[in-house]
């Protein structure tokens, strides 16, 4: 009797052993969860690519050499903050997912925002621009990597009042998303002297922009500001074209406009659009050499800024997680804004206090049909606006985590 | 508000409108005929705007030549689906055509997305068709007022073959007693099979004519269909004028209602649907 509880306890001592490794990893893997949407508007900027970016990131960090064990599953939340927070909450109490990474739509983002912070997990924000995710509604568990209202605003707002846009009317998506942005585009506005004469909200996937592109004509704004994104904007963008609102002396001003959108309005019609971003493929030897092999992986489609920054994102996370041997989620983002920011997208940067990840952001022009040399050829750089200054200072956030 | 604008948002209503009666008009025949809920029309349209789209990029046919050439090849594709599926389906149920063309719907939508992604294709106002008129109220681009006529033309040409011939006298007394009308010699099986394709033709009409307007996209039926079969609904299943008219009056609605609060523009159609349901169920058109 005696001897078999010995070999009983000798068992278990061994088994306990042998899981040292992957103690502090719950369930012995690293579940990494993307959490976009698949199917509709925004699924082009993020969808399958993000997933796919998210691999190569898994991939790049050699995860198996350094005893991680790392798997990537994703699902759909069809734009619906239930439908994602029920898609969170299932995840992280019966599936093990220790990270919810990407969750475009500025509704869904908040909505997750909250579920992943009660439960103590991290979020990973590359697709939502609610610059309120790192300011009213900032938490200890999100970093927010890639854009935001507030960053596009000051980017591409600033820009276009400086070269004499001094009135604006906005067409602005009906959620907290728009919002967010035509509040951040508003502030900017006025503060460089210009004036906001109307505003129009429209339904999300929306179709027919005729009747808000003649409400913005007879406004006789100098700039109408197109405060939405995806399929939204490259509806707005085309219609106007249709509508002479650019021969008639009104200038659009794509406010969120990403490289899949370039792509699915052509460069006819998008020619002269000026734009944020933080991310472009041919930016320097780097970006060209992951791009490449991104879009090999993923049917021919270059990234977009959300892609690269789920993969950059992704791979800060591991590193994090490999360097305090934990997947516990309060505790990996403390780690991942302590330890420097280095991948081969954004160079080197910081996470802040707030979860605002800081880093470089660009004004481009995209480029007219003559000037684009291949495929994805699209954007000319006008300017590099430096990291310290592209996004809101800490203290002006609001962000309760800033002391 | 200004006149100006009214007038402004009225024909921007009329023109969207023209859109919702050419789709409702397709289901309603296909309804009115066939007793079948073609659940697949928004997918068929959208495939009418892919056609249009490899037609220009594959084999250098531009838009005139779409518009000819997609409504047959897509129609041909209804012709193959009726005879193979739904032709099992007319002693069932309306409820399992409805199914089995909701299934359809996504496979198709599945298919494209997952070859051509959500971004959508660009495809370009026809050279002769671009430019914009200056009615004073506002600018009309030249493409929507060619669609408003087109549209207009489509409709009525449609109402009077199946009204007012004796093509249409056929159609309408094969689908009351098809076992008398098959007795008197008509092929009733075959042309039920046009007509089918017939109606599908005419979704893929539609795509066409919007996608040099809105992104061809795999989604762009998803987002239309879902209005026009409210529209089919008010205007009275099956009615060919019913579906006419309330498809260019809901498009005025609309238009007037993304001007006085546009945050309800997506949902004023439901708003109406369920108000007539409730006082008149048949429809504003409807017989029974």
């Amino acid at each position: 009797m005696t001897f078999k509880l010995k070999t009983l306890a000798a068992a278990a001592a061994l088994a306990f052993a042998a899981g040292g490794a992957h103690a502090q990893i719950s369930g012995g893997v690293v579940k990494i969860g993307i959490l976009n949407d698949q199917s509709s508007l925004y699924a082009d900027l993020g969808g399958q690519g993000s997933v796919t970016a998210a691999k190569m990131a898994v991939e790049d960090f050699k995860a198996k050499d350094k005893g991680l064990n790392v798997e990537v599953i994703f699902a759909d939340h069809q734009n619906k903050p239930d439908v994602g927070t029920q898609i969170a909450n299932k995840w992280i109490d019966n599936e093990g997912v220790d990270v919810i990474v990407d969750t475009p739509n500025s509704g869904v983002a908040l909505a997750v925002n909250e579920v992943v912070r009660t439960k103590g997990k991290v979020f990973i924000n590359s697709g939502a621009a609610s610059s309120d995710l790192t300011g009213a509604k900032c938490s200890p568990n999100t970093v927010h990597w890639t854009y935001d209202t507030w960053m596009l605003a000051n980017g591409t707002g600033k820009a276009i009042v400086k070269t004499g846009g001094d009135t604006w009317f906005f067409i602005t998506a009906d959620y907290a998303f728009g919002h967010a942005l035509e509040r951040d585009t508003k502030a900017v506005v006025e503060k460089n002297g210009g004036k906001v004469l109307g505003d129009v909200k429209v339904p999300l996937n929306n179709q027919d922009f005729s009747s808000f592109l003649l409400q913005a004509q007879a406004s006789k704004a100098k700039i109408i500001g197109l405060a939405n994104a995806g399929g939204d904007t490259i509806n707005s963008i085309k219609q106007a074209s249709e509508f002479g609102i650019v021969k008639g002396g009104q200038n659009l001003a794509g406010l969120l406009v990403f490289l899949s959108d370039v792509h699915g309005i052509g460069l006819d019609k998008a020619q002269g659009l000026i734009l944020t971003e933080t991310f472009y493929w041919d930016l320097n030897d780097s970006t060209r050499a992951w791009s490449k092999r991104f879009a090999a992986a993923n049917g021919g489609k270059y990234p977009t800024m959300v892609q690269a920054g789920v993969y950059a994102g992704v791979l800060h996370y591991l590193k994090a997680v490999a360097a305090i041997k934990s997947d516990d989620g309060t505790k990996v983002v403390a780690e991942m804004k302590k330890l420097p920011t280095d991948d081969p997208l954004f160079g080197k940067g910081t996470i802040r206090e707030d979860g605002r990840k800081i880093h470089n952001a660009y004004l481009f022009e995209v480029k007219k049909p003559s000037e684009s040399k291949g495929p994805y050829d699209y954007y000319k750089l006008r300017a590099t606006i430096p990291a310290a200054e592209a996004f809101r200072p800490l203290k002006d956030g609001g962000c309760s985590l800033v002391k | 508000m200004n006149t100006q604008a009214l007038f402004g948002q009225l024909l921007i209503g009329l023109i969207n409108g023209s859109f919702y009666a050419l789709l409702s008009l397709g289901l309603a025949v296909i309804f009115g005929l066939l007793n079948i809920i073609n659940f697949t029309h928004g997918a068929q349209y959208m495939v009418g705007a892919f056609v249009a789209y490899f037609l220009l990029n594959k084999a250098g046919l531009g838009y005139w030549w779409a518009l000819l050439i997609t409504p047959f090849i897509v129609g041909a594709v209804g012709v193959v689906i009726e005879r193979l599926m739904l032709s099992r389906l007319y002693k069932l149920d309306h409820l399992y055509g409805l199914l089995l063309t909701f299934g359809l719907a996504l496979i198709f939508e599945g298919a494209f997305h997952h070859q051509f992604g959500s971004a959508g294709l660009p495809y370009s106002i026809p050279e002769s068709l671009q430019g914009v008129q200056n009615l004073g109220f506002m600018y009309l681009p030249n493409y929507r007022a060619w669609v408003i006529v087109a549209s207009l033309a489509i409709c009525i040409t449609t109402w009077f073959v199946i009204e007012r011939t004796k093509l249409g006298a056929y159609l309408r007394a094969a689908t009351e007693n098809p076992t008398l009308v098959q007795a008197f010699g008509v092929n009733v099986p075959r042309m039920i099979t046009l007509t089918y394709g017939a109606g599908v033709g005419l979704a893929a009409l539609a795509g066409v004519f919007a996608a040099p307007i809105y992104q061809v996209s795999p989604q762009m039926g998803s987002s239309l269909i879902i209005v026009v079969f409210a529209v089919v609904v008010i205007g009275g299943m099956g009615s060919i004028m019913g579906s006419i008219v309330t498809g260019f009056g809901l498009g005025v609605i609309e238009g007037l209602t993304k001007y006085f609060y546009p945050q309800a523009s997506s949902t004023v159609i439901f708003v109406i649907m369920a108000i007539v349901l409730m006082i008149r169920p048949q429809g504003l058109f409807g017989q029974r």
